[in-house]
Formats: C-alpha cells, structure tokens, sequence
C-alpha cells in the first residue's frame, strides 16, 4: 500500500515502486507482429462506433451530408453534454448506420484526404491550468481517451482523481510493443504526460512498466526488425543461437535482447511521474491490476487511466492544436500473413489493412479488434475500434473433436491446467481456434480463478453476488476494483466456460446505475 | 471419423426443438458430447478458450482412481483365499477373477442405476446431462465392501443422486459429497450386513470345497489344503477398537498386547487387509493422489492440512494415552481404515470442499482432526473419516464466509486508513 505526501515533487529524484506479481499466465500465440512499420493503404471511410463506448448514448449533433474537419464534434453523451465525441478526419458524413430501435451502429465518414483540422489553437501546458486543458480536451472530442477506475467508463470531468495511471506495456496475447509504437515520440508523450499529472491529486503520472520484456520472435523463429539505417533485417534465431557469440548474428540477438527486453527511455527518463516497475506475467500489464497494487481503489474514490499511445496523442493534440488521429497498430495472429504495425487513422476501414495479407484458409477467420481475450468480432470490412492498437485474427474452431476431452496430446490445444500434456513444451506458440473446448457448466471446479487473478479480490464470490444483484455484497467484494479485461484470463481458464466478463460487466452496469 | 461426425449431424434436428424426439435430447447430447467435443465457438467475450472442460477434468480424477480399482479386485480375491488358507491352491489369477465377479458388477450397477436416474431427471426438466456422475459412480463402488448386494448399491445410488445432488440443482449444486452419502446410507440402513468382521472378506467355500469344524478345508478329492482364519475378517480399526474392550476387562497391559495382533504398517500400508474394495492400499491412493496433485484437479492444501490434523490430533492422543487405542501411533492411523482415501478423493471434491484457499486448509485440518477424534471417541463407529467429511461438507459455507468476510473487512480498513491520512 501507498500513501504518498503530495508535496512531494517527483522531478527531485527518480522514485519507484517495485511490484511482483506471482499469479497470472503469459499465452503464447503464433502471428507476433514483425517489428516493422507500414503506412496502411488509404481509408476511404472511416468510422466512429458508439459501441466501443460502453454506457455512452449517443446524441447526434451532425446529420448525413455534414462537412467535417479532424476534431469537428459529430455526437454527445446525452449523459453528459459536455463529453463530445469527433470526427478523426475530414470530409463528409456518409452514412449513419442504425441497428435494431434505431441504436446507432456506426457513423461513416468519407475521408477526403486532405486532412484539415479544426484549430484550437497550441497550449502551453505548463502555464495552463487544469479547467484550460479540460476544456480544449472536451472541445476536441479527445476526452474519450481518458476512462476511470471504477467502471471503466469515460471518465468525468467534474471529477477530481486521487491518481492518473497509465500502463507502459500490454501483457494481452500477441500485445504490440509500446515501446515500439512511441518510438520518436517522446516530446509528444511528455506533453500528455504533464497535461494529464495536472489532474491528479499527487501532482504526477504513475507510469508503470515492465521490471524485463520478453522479445518473441515470430512463427518462422525470425525477429524482423528494422535497423538504425532503417533497412528491413530478419534474424534467424535458430540459427543464431547456435553460432558462438562473436559472429554477427548471436552479437545481434543479444544485443536485441538487450535493447528490446527493457522498458525503454522514453518511458522511465519522463518528467512528472511516479515510475511503477511491474514483474509478472499476464495481467501485470493491465492498468486495473497495477493500481490494485499501487494505490488501490476505495469506494468514492476515482482513478483516471488513459492509454500510453493515447497520452502520446492528447500532448500532440495539446502542443500543435490540431487533431492528428493517426495511430500505430500491430495486425496479429496466426492467420495473418505477414504480421507487421501499420500507421492508421483512428477508425480505420479495416478492409485496407486485411487485404492482401491474410494466409490462404478454408473457412472464414475471425476478425477481431483488440486481443483475443478482450477484443470485439468484426467484420473483414468493418472498422478499427476507437481505444484499440490491435487487430488479431484467428481461425474459427466450429468442427468437431473425436474424443477431445480425453486424449491427454493435443498439439493444437493449450491448456493452463495439467490435465493436457500442453506443459511438457512452455514455450511453445499455439495456433488457438475459437472452439469453445467443452459446454458451459455451472461452477465447479475452484481454485482456478484465483491462479490467474493477481488481486486481493474472490473472483467467483463476486461473480456470484453480480449473477443475484446482491449490491452490498458487489461493493465489499471489491467491485470498483476490477474491471472485465482483468477477469478476462480467469474467463480463459475457467473449466466451466463460463462467460464471465459479461458478468461483471453486467455487476458493473447495475451497480453504476444504482450508486452513481 | 467423418462418417460419425456426419451421422451426429443428421440425427441432431430430430432432437432440437421441434424435432420428433425433442424430449430425448438429453439423452441424444450426453452420446454426442461424448464421442466428439462439440463445434460450438466462442461468442461474446474471450475469443480464445482452455482446453480444459468438465469433462476432462472429471477423466483425470477417474485415471486417478484406477490404481485404486485394479488393487482393490485383485484384493479381494487375495483377501478371500487368505481367510481360508487357499492362496497355495489359487494363485494371482484366480484371485483376479474372483476379485472381478465380486467387483465389476457392483461397478456396473452404480453406473447404469446413476445415470439412468440422472439421464430421468435431465429428460424430465429439459437440461443436457453433466459429467458430475462419473466420477461419483466410480467412488461408490470403491468404498464398499465387496460382498454388499447389487440391489443394495442400487438403492443407496438412486438415494444419493436424487436427495443430494439432483433436488440440490444438479452438479455443482450439491452440498454434501453424493458418494458419501451413499455410503452413509448403506451404514446406517444396514448396519448389519454392512459392519462388523463379517462384512469384509467374503468366506464362502469355492465349488466342492468343504469345511470341517476345525476349521480345516478340504478340496473336492478330500485333501486338506487350508485353514479358515476367524480373524480374517477384522479390518485394522476394528482391532485397534476392541483392544479398548480388553483394556476394560484385562487391563492396560492385555489391551496394548491386543495392539499386537493388528496387521503390521507395512500390510496395512501396502493394503494387503480387509477392507472397502479400493480404500486399503496406500501406495495405490498416492499413485492416484500424484496424478490428482500434478495435473492441478484436487486441491493440495485440502491434502496436506487434512494429514497434519490426523497427525496433530493422534499425537495428543497419544500423549494422553488413557487407553489403548489413544497409544496408536500417527503412521498406523493414517494407514488405517478409509482415512487416505477419504482425504484424497472424497475430501477434495471441489462443489463440497471450501473454496477459499484460505478455507481449504482450515476444512482439511478438521476433517483430519475429526477423523481421528470419531475413531478414538465413538465405540459404535470404527471409522471416522466418511462422518467428519460429511459433517465438514455441512460447515464449509461457514468457513468460506468467514473468509470472505475477512477480505471484506480488510477492504473497509484499509478505505478507513485511507480517508484518514487524506
């Protein structure tokens, strides 16, 4: 536990806090990104989701036809007016998809390519003061980047946050580096940066990142990269590894390793933050599990989490004025081609990054936005989610298994207990379908949750008490702890298949209409 | 197997809603779910899932269980040619082949009684059939004695299954453990046939074979070629519990001689002595408990806590020593009786258990505790460890909410702590 004075300024000397976490799994899939950068073909449309906000109503302020610029407001929070949600580029207002009631499913909007943007105008963020920077955030339709523990909602502006978190690294199955997708960004992130510490309590940002990083190599044992010179180079690790350590390629891989296995500068040499080195598999990447450790959540007690690449971002926003809604993202998973970052636009025609790159098959793969374990299913022309810097793709699993439960080798299947023989090889990179291994069960087996889930936190006791509505029951348990994507393992693991996400979530949406 | 694959796929719309046997479905799944894990993918949420389901899950604690099994057949036979000084004229196989006309029918009826009534109850409420029976189906037989009558375990079976899982909500519902409870049911319905020395070795004469009343048996040419052993049927804790008998009458010194007469701890420990079919040999249990341990199903702490209380308890035992039984040591009573068995598979059984980790070890402690306790205590009850199990199945909602409770309060505290330094 942290209790820290809040005069306290953190430029004086570099402090940290060392967190180790025991419990969680790293999963290991095939399809990791090379690290190399793409520019995505050219997105004719874009679209923003009203559903990658959860809880938020959409109020349209814009009908079709509407010219817009980057950073024109298109809809409201009928929540909160002042939450204002823009448009990532300009052009036109296409099309408004509407669902079943008249829900609105996607707003469209033809990319003109020109990229003009609204002005507000450059901050010093130095002299501004909180409300200024809130007000340009909100103007700008930026404000959705910045969500809040509990609930992970968008956070309130109105609010005054005990601490701002923001993780440096992902621990998700095939996560992008973060290091990677801010590199040469630096001035930008420290711009976000001291904007952000301006709104926490403690005067700072408590950035957290990863104690040593594990540089995977890709389904072909090939760490592709691109060299200081910027040439593309694939090192064979195999073959590496066995030459001695004074030819070319070893010296190489260690020196990757070295370069690549620590949380880069970027990260820890910035100014205003509290530097959180987190050791532990996954989810020692998730915001929620690092502020459980660091300085946990009591009930009234707000936190404000805002993405690395999003905090990169808001200080460009903050620094030139305009909206740049271009960001990197890492296409993933096994059945991918060649997976590799691209630079997109926020709302991206994910059409443009799948064409051509995706690996022969059968049947359909399933598309997904975000990591496996918490992403949402699109479609092959559907569009990039709005806080997602992943896209994966894996191969459906909807054939049958002669015998599954019983064989004890199944060289497709990985299995996180040891009742398949998946952990006689623990480095191993599996090609996971989207089978769901079994039926669902009512809760049986215990123990398995709490493998997984770092957290003082009785998982399935708070499941329970979110399946009965038992309220007072959600609160002592820990609810304005924990979030979906930090259960989202446990969910992984569970023998029962239970859907245990949409549990919480459920416990989440009834306790935020009641005590809100 | 796309010939099976495509021949589950045209029977299932007979079965579905609005099929012609839409009420048999249960019965339809429970066949399909069993030749072929199903196609369903993932819908909302992880889009990735473990391999691990129910089903696996409830076939490694039956892998486990086979040591036990094949042991225990072959134990009865052994047990019943030693009683009557045979084991010269029928050697392993025979004891194999009658340990398996004993053994393999009571395993039989188990099974086909146990899903039959949950097979019923699924057709009748409309729900697929869940694994949970497997693994009860094969612990019952395990914990009888060989000579109980089939219709016996029948009923006991049809009363475990319908009053403690099936009226509960099914598996995972459940508070007491339903094999258990068979057994309970068995021992208190009929006591008579089911203890005392008669009940665990069977001693009737193999075809032709006669007995005469010295206790010689002769074979079908007249030849005497065994001895009928009286004491054959006494299981090690029936021995340790009548020394309390001749203490009372004889004296402290006559009931520690009687101590003497058990089986030895390397008999009682390898199972080479009466007993349920598969609870007698250690060895056996610890093969199944490494498996239970190593592939993550059974719970170590539940182990591990349930021993140290057997242990912890058997030592203040024996520093009392006010009668005989008090003075059996801890290895002797762990070797004993059902105790292993019971800890490993019967304890462990995760719906019955506690579950909180912390709870585990508490309810483990006790059941060892208890075990010991009943034993030593009760006259009228030679075993304790299928009572403190049950009794500890009915407390464990009790430990787990004081546990909860626990992480509650902390989360209060430390809110407390928080607001008053801010």
């Amino acid at each position: 536990m942290l209790i820290l004075p809040s005069e306290l300024s953190p430029n004086q000397e570099r402090m940290s806090v060392q967190v180790k976490l025991r419990k969680g799994a790293n999963i290991k899939l095939k399809g990791v990104a090379n690290r190399v950068k793409v520019d995505a073909n050219a997105s004719d449309v874009v679209a923003l989701k009203p559903s990658d906000f959860h809880g938020v109503i959409p109020k349209l302020i814009l009908r079709e036809g509407a010219k817009v610029k980057a950073g024109t407001p298109i809809f409201f929070d009928k929540e909160n007016v002042d939450i204002k949600f823009s448009s990532p580029v300009s052009g036109e207002i296409i099309e408004i998809v509407r669902g079943a009631r008249r829900v609105i499913l996607e707003i469209r909007i033809k990319n003109d390519g020109a990229n003009v943007a609204e002005d507000f105008g450059a901050t010093d963020i130095a002299a501004a003061s909180k409300e200024d920077l809130t007000m340009k955030l909100l103007g700008a339709g930026l404000w959705p980047f910045i969500k809040q523990r509990p609930f992970n909602c968008i956070a309130n502006p109105s609010d005054a946050p005990k601490a701002v978190f923001v993780s440096a690294f992902d621990t998700s199955p095939l996560a992008p580096d973060y290091d990677f997708l801010l590199e040469g960004r630096e001035e930008d992130f420290q711009a976000g940066i001291d904007a952000l510490a301006k709104f926490s309590k403690t005067g700072f940002v408590n950035l957290n990142v990863p104690t040593s990083k594990e540089v995977r190599f890709n389904f072909e044992d090939k760490f592709v990269y691109t060299d200081s010179i910027g040439k593309r180079v694939a090192l064979d690790y195999k073959t590496a590894a066995n030459a001695s350590a004074h030819t070319g390629s070893a010296k190489a891989i260690k020196s990757i390793n070295d370069k690549y296995g620590q949380a880069s500068d970027l990260f820890t040499k910035a100014n205003n933050i509290y530097l959180g080195e987190i050791s532990g598999q996954h989810p020692a990447g998730n915001v929620g599990i690092q502020i459980h450790h660091i300085n946990p959540v009591n009930k009234g007690e707000v936190v404000w989490t805002v993405n690395a690449q999003d905090v990169a971002m808001i200080g460009n926003f903050l620094r030139t004025g305009k909206l740049t809604a271009k960001k990197l993202v890492a296409l993933t998973g096994s059945e991918v081609a060649t997976p590799q970052y691209y630079n997109v636009t926020i709302g991206q025609s994910l059409d443009s990054i799948f064409e051509g790159n995706l690996k022969d098959a059968e049947e359909a793969p399933r598309f997904i936005s975000g990591n496996a374990l918490t992403g949402t299913k699109v479609e092959k022309n559907g569009f990039l989610g709005f806080y997602d810097s992943q896209l994966t793709v894996l191969p459906e699993g909807n054939k049958y298994d002669f015998f599954g439960w019983m064989l004890p080798i199944q060289p497709e299947k990985l299995s996180l207990s040891r009742t398949l023989w998946s952990w006689i090889i623990p480095s191993k990179a599996y090609r996971l379908n989207t089978n769901l291994n079994g039926e669902s069960r009512a809760f049986v087996v215990t123990g398995e949750y709490e493998e997984v889930l770092p957290m003082k936190i009785y998982p399935v006791q708070l499941l329970k008490s979110c399946l009965v509505e038992d309220i007072d029951a959600m609160e002592g348990l820990g609810i304005y702890e924990i979030v979906p994507e930090d259960l989202a393992l446990c969910e992984f693991a569970c023998t029962s298949k239970q859907p245990v996400q949409q549990i919480l979530q459920a416990g989440l949406d009834l306790v935020k209409k009641e005590c809100a | 197997m796309k010939f099976l694959e495509r021949l589950v796929d045209k029977m299932e719309p007979n079965f579905e809603k609005g099929g012609k046997y839409e009420k048999w479905f249960p019965l339809f799944d429970g066949f399909a779910t069993f030749l072929f894990t199903p196609k369903h993918t993932t819908k909302k949420g992880v889009h990735i899932r473990d391999a691990v389901d129910l089903k696996r899950t409830m076939n490694t604690v039956i892998q486990a269980l086979i040591p036990c099994l094949l042991f225990g057949i072959w134990n009865t036979g052994f047990q019943h040619y030693s009683a009557l000084g045979l084991l010269e004229e029928f050697g392993f196989l025979d004891q194999i082949l009658f340990g398996a006309i004993k053994v393999l029918p009571i395993v039989i009826v188990s099974y086909a009684v146990g899903l039959g009534v949950e097979f019923g109850f699924c057709i009748a409420k409309g729900h697929p059939i869940e694994e949970g029976f497997l693994v009860s189906g094969m612990l019952i037989p395990l914990i009888v004695p060989a000579d109980t009558p089939l219709w016996m375990v029948a009923v006991a079976t049809i009363f475990a299954v319908v009053f403690v899982k099936e009226v509960f909500g099914g598996t995972g519902m459940n508070i007491l453990n339903p094999a258990l409870t068979a057994r309970a049911f068995l021992y208190f319905a009929y006591p008579k046939q089911l203890s005392g020395d008669k009940a665990w070795v069977n001693t009737e004469l193999p075809d032709g074979y006669v007995q005469t009343e010295s206790g010689k048996v002769l074979n079908e040419l007249g030849q005497a070629v065994g001895q009928f052993d009286a004491m054959a049927g006494a299981t090690q804790l029936s021995r340790f519990n009548a020394s309390i008998g001749i203490y009372k009458e004889q004296g402290i010194d006559a009931g520690i001689a009687a101590l003497d007469g058990a089986h030895s701890l390397l008999d009682s420990f390898l199972g080479l002595i009466p007993g349920s079919i598969g609870e007698t040999s250690v060895v056996a249990i610890l093969i199944g408990a490494g498996l239970l341990l190593h592939s993550g199903v059974a719970s170590w702490k539940i182990m591990a806590s349930g021993i140290f209380g057997a242990v912890f308890m058997t030592i203040i035992f024996n520093t009392a020593g006010m009668n005989p039984y008090m003075t059996v040591g801890p290895l002797e009573h762990l070797t004993a009786g059902g105790f292993m068995f019971g800890i490993v598979f019967m304890a462990t059984d995760p719906v019955s258990a506690a579950q909180t980790e912390v709870g585990k070890v508490i309810y483990g402690f006790f059941i060892g505790l208890m075990t010991i306790m009943i034993r030593v205590f009760n006259p009228a009850y030679p075993e304790g460890i299928m009572l403190a199990i049950l009794f500890m199945n009915v407390m464990s909602p009790l430990i787990d909410h004081y546990v909860v409770q626990g992480n509650i309060k902390d989360r209060l505290q430390r809110a407390k702590l928080h607001s008053l330094t801010h």
